[in-house]
């Protein structure tokens, strides 16, 4: 068994009106140094053991389901589960 | 002329789209829906708004993998009009059907009212019955309705009118005020607002109803003799 944890983000030449509000939020309760909030996702695959690649599935189900490629980014790390 | 209307979990315009074109246009139509794998027998798809499978993951993703989606990616590729609303337009960029993709309205407002929309471009089979720049009213409702595509995609929408209909005034931060656009063949249209809810006058409006008459009649001139 394999856990994967996926990051996926906002390529950085979208606006994220989300993380702006939070930020927004943080200033007004005291946190004037935050400079910027990028908001994400996050999601643990956990994967059977399996004769197929690991590496190349995840990056298949990246690339055909879990983001969209043509407004975010990825990166995941596969740990023994 | 024969449509179909798609209907995955949680669509909730398919009735309206389905209501404007059996009784506002008087033109076949049945549901389809999503595990279905055919379309044959139709001539044209629409693809109505909603919050397939409540927009898990992100508005549409899951609709793309439905086994429908495989028929309607050949429908399209044969020239056969397709039609996204709302919804069903996120479902067709998340298809690869149209480039760009939706993002969350930038004021993060969920748009719920009447707006009016410039026909930037009346030269394609689903707005020929509109005058060119014609400002017509259409509801919008809709909280990821913000189009997005990168200046490359941008470049080539402008460079080849693929830029069918704009906001007047821009209601969600959508690139270039974009409120609609077609594919570089013509046959394959995605806008946010919803012309099946301006129908009939009755219910405040039918400036979308053309919408509908410009798909009847370019098929008519290609399919009928008279």
């Amino acid at each position: 068994m394999k856990k994967v944890k996926i990051y996926v983000t906002l390529k950085e030449s979208i606006l994220d009106p989300q993380g702006s509000a939070v930020k927004g939020s943080l200033e007004k309760i005291g946190y004037g140094e935050v400079a910027d909030v990028r908001i994400g996702k996050y999601l643990e695959v956990t994967i059977a053991d399996t004769d197929r690649d690991v590496d190349t599935i995840v990056k298949e189900m990246c690339e055909k389901v879990l983001t969209n490629t043509v407004i975010e980014n990825y990166r995941y790390e596969i740990e023994e589960a | 002329m024969k449509f179909a209307v798609l209907v995955f979990p949680g669509s909730n315009c398919d009735v309206d789209m389905y209501h404007a074109i059996k009784d506002e246009l008087g033109e076949e139509v049945e549901y389809v829906w999503h595990s279905e794998t055919s379309l044959d027998g139709f001539d044209g798809v629409l693809v109505p708004g909603g919050f397939s499978y409540g927009d898990y993951l992100r508005c549409g993703a899951m609709a793309n993998q439905s086994n429908i989606m495989t028929a309607l990616k050949e429908f399209a590729a044969a020239g056969k009009p397709v039609l996204g609303v709302c919804n069903g337009f996120q479902i067709l960029t998340e298809a690869g059907l149209l480039p760009g993709a939706l993002l969350r309205n930038k004021n993060l407002k969920f748009m719920c009212r009447t707006v009016t929309l410039n026909v930037e471009n009346n030269n394609t089979l689903f707005t020929n019955q509109y005058a060119a720049g014609e400002q017509i009213e259409i509801p919008i409702a809709h909280g990821e309705g913000n189009y997005y595509c990168d200046e490359e995609t941008l470049a080539s929408l402008q460079a080849n009118n693929q830029i069918v209909f704009t906001y007047d005034n821009n209601p969600n931060g959508s690139l270039q005020n974009i409120a609609g656009i077609i594919n570089e063949q013509g046959n394959v249209l995605g806008m946010m607002p919803h012309p099946e809810r301006a129908a009939n006058e009755i219910v405040g409006g039918a400036d979308g109803l053309k919408l509908f008459t410009s798909i009847v009649k370019q098929w008519r001139e290609q399919h009928v003799n008279n």
